[in-house]
């Protein structure tokens, strides 16, 4: 069969199934479209948090910036898996012990203030904000090149998944389609790594593969070593970036994980504290899977690339690069007119181009598998997207109707909550798709801006209020806003008013926009302090829920009052 | 009621314990091993790793899963040990 059919086929077969299961579990009460009722098995809450994390990026890009970045990808890979440690050991089980839903919830209630809650609101809006809007362009970009239909029908068609399942089936519903999805994407992922890595190394395991050596004896990363150093380019296992600004980045994004709202509502779902714990667990066991396979895909991918084009013939190269041609991903310019291909890290004689979107996109082709597997990739991508953007869905249309319309108005029935709920998931799916279609400018760059400001603003209000309890309202708000306001101007001072001096002689400290969410939350935590001693501490009855949610004993299901 | 509170009191300590330990080695393998110190842990071979590029793309995320599920082990037994576990 031919890609584009096999395509259609698993792409189809795939919202077949994530539909149905959105049928089968519609929500009926406002805890179920929540918290899925608080019933979720650690096993498949592991699972529904893995896929709900793991977004486009994750899935496409992330090993293609690795690629390219060698050893300074690191920081993704540690910051992005690091971060679950956090939130295994100092905020899961205790926020499932304290048994609301939201985070504002419990920033409000511990901070006994409606003004730290909808400070808390509008950052959890923000970051989710601007988190959608790129997972609902990643799945036009995955229609438009698979598919081959314009990118705006691609968001629409995913607008309409993900309406069908977020909107019906609330927490619930997503809960039980992310964890098909993801299978999905695990799958796609793993098969054309797992025949590369036989391929190059001989050894199935892509893991073990990466430290292997080639047909010729030498280990692949030494091999790549010497050739990027040939070819004028770093060394592919040292690092180019500063020392500070490594440690800085990679604490922002384990912060960062740790303090995403879509990610710390999940554990909002199980039965028990110890559930809590264990589902933390198994959700990064599901991730490390991933992670620890995209370094391979990387290493693999950039080798391939170089092995197969380098100094190659322009009329005989692998038909891969013709074909990912037509999307302008890669592309060829033969300025020395030698019929031959220089890829040189010098940019004025280099004649190859390659998007970093390429090493997973391509990779079955690359390694010249079955049309099948191409079709299997890009309901894998599709899957990765659409789990993430039901995930921000529902955190933002939680935000709506249960932090700012049931904080004004508490007497609104359940029903009419319920109902709230569902039409600030279909505004929210709107504007999603809207940003989709119409990205704005700064989508690439505002990825610094969702987990700098979930370091900055909320992981020391929440690991403050669990773990001290003289902390009081004045502390938390001072902190809150400090730290949010400092990392807002530093990023938008070097991204949009002078992009120009982004660079490392003009950081303070050394300290990019990327990693500046790190120095946020040590201003948070330093102010909290600060101004909590000179203020009265907080009543008795926080002091007494503080030791209450520190021990698991009595958690019921999550409720409302 | 006083022994009650001396108890939790006890419970928290150990669990402040557990945390710190547990933290500890979490910076080990990360920061420590995969950013602090890689240059001369790279001029170890693990197979044909570099060991601190290893710990930078490998290692600090094994070691970051067999982290939680020690704590999760470590946490169900104290739990029981202060009569604080839920059925």
């Amino acid at each position: 069969m031919e890609i584009l059919t096999w395509t259609y086929l698993l792409v189809g077969l795939s919202f077949a199934l994530y539909i149905g299961i959105a049928i089968w579990t519609r929500a009926g009460s406002t805890k179920e479209f929540y918290v899925a009722g608080g019933g979720v098995s650690p096993l498949a809450n592991g699972m529904a948090t893995a896929a709900d994390w793991m977004s486009a990026a994750s899935f496409i890009s992330m090993a293609g910036i690795i690629s390219f970045a060698g050893y300074d990808g690191s920081v993704y890979l540690m910051g992005w898996t690091g971060g679950y440690v956090l939130l295994a050991l100092l905020l899961a089980p205790y926020l499932r012990k304290f048994g609301k839903f939201t985070v504002p919830d419990f920033v409000g209630d511990r901070y006994y203030s409606h003004t730290a809650r909808i400070v808390a609101v509008i950052c959890a809006l923000f970051i989710s904000f601007t988190y959608v809007a790129g997972q609902m362009r990643g799945v036009g970009i995955v229609f438009s090149r698979y598919l081959e239909v314009p990118i705006e029908w691609g968001v629409v068609i995913g607008m309409v998944i993900v309406f069908f399942y977020a909107v019906m089936g609330g927490m619930k519903g997503i809960t039980y389609t992310q964890v098909a999805q993801y299978c999905v994407l695990i799958f796609a992922y793993m098969v054309p790594a797992i025949f590369i890595s036989m391929q190059l190394t001989g050894n199935p395991i892509p893991q073990l593969g990466l430290g292997g050596s080639l047909a010729d004896g030498t280990p692949l990363l030494d091999k790549l070593d010497g050739v990027l150093s040939e070819l004028g380019f770093a060394q592919y296992t040292s690092g180019r970036k500063g020392l500070t600004d490594m440690l800085m980045i990679t604490l922002a994004l384990m912060v960062g994980t740790a303090g995403l709202p879509h990610v710390i509502v999940r554990f909002f779902t199980v039965p028990r504290v110890k559930d809590a714990r264990l589902s933390a667990g198994y959700a990064l066991v599901f991730i490390a899977i991933l992670y620890t396979t995209a370094p391979a895909i990387a290493a693999f991918g950039i080798y391939n690339t170089i092995e197969s084009t380098s100094e190659k013939s322009i009329d005989a190269l692998p038909d891969w690069i013709s074909t990912w041609e037509k999307t302008g991903l890669i592309s060829v310019n033969d300025k020395n007119g030698d019929k031959k291909v220089q890829y040189l890290a010098n940019s004025e004689e280099n004649e190859l181009n390659i998007d970093r979107d390429i090493m997973v996109l391509a990779s079955p082709e690359i390694a010249k598998l079955p049309n099948w597997v191409v079709g299997l990739v890009a309901a894998g991508a599709m899957a990765a997207a659409l789990s993430t953007a039901a995930g921000l869905l529902l955190v933002i249309s939680t935000s709506v109707s249960r932090d700012l319309v049931k904080t004004f108005k508490p007497e609104i029935s359940e029903k009419k909550e319920l109902r709230i709920a569902r039409l600030a998931a279909a505004g929210a799916v709107i504007l999603a798709g809207y940003f989709g279609v119409n990205p704005p400018g700064f989508v690439a760059q505002v990825v610094a801006f969702a987990f700098g400001l979930a370091a900055a603003s909320f992981f020391p209000v929440i690991i403050l209020g669990i773990f001290s309890t003289r902390m009081n309202k004045e502390g938390a708000i001072a902190g809150m806003l400090s730290g949010l306001v400092f990392t807002l101007i530093y990023i938008i001072y070097f991204k949009f008013i002078s992009p120009e001096t982004n660079s490392e002689e003009f950081w303070w400290f050394g300290i990019s926009p990327e990693g500046i969410g790190s120095l946020g939350m040590m201003i948070n935590f330093l102010v909290c302090f600060g101004v909590s001693k000179i203020t009265p501490p907080p009543p008795n009855q926080v002091q007494e829920m503080i030791q209450e949610i520190r021990i698991p004993r009595g958690a019921g299901k999550a409720s409302d009052h | 009621m006083d022994g009650q509170k001396q108890k939790m009191k006890a419970y928290w300590r150990k669990n402040l314990q557990t945390l710190l330990v547990l933290l500890l080695i979490w910076f080990m393998v990360s920061f420590g091993f995969g950013i602090l110190l890689v240059e001369p842990l790279n001029e170890v071979k693990l197979g044909g790793f570099k060991l601190g590029f290893w710990f930078a793309q490998q290692g600090a995320i094994y070691t970051f899963v067999i982290l939680i599920f020690i704590y999760v082990w470590r946490m169900n037994r104290l739990d029981r040990e202060f009569d604080v576990n839920e059925e």
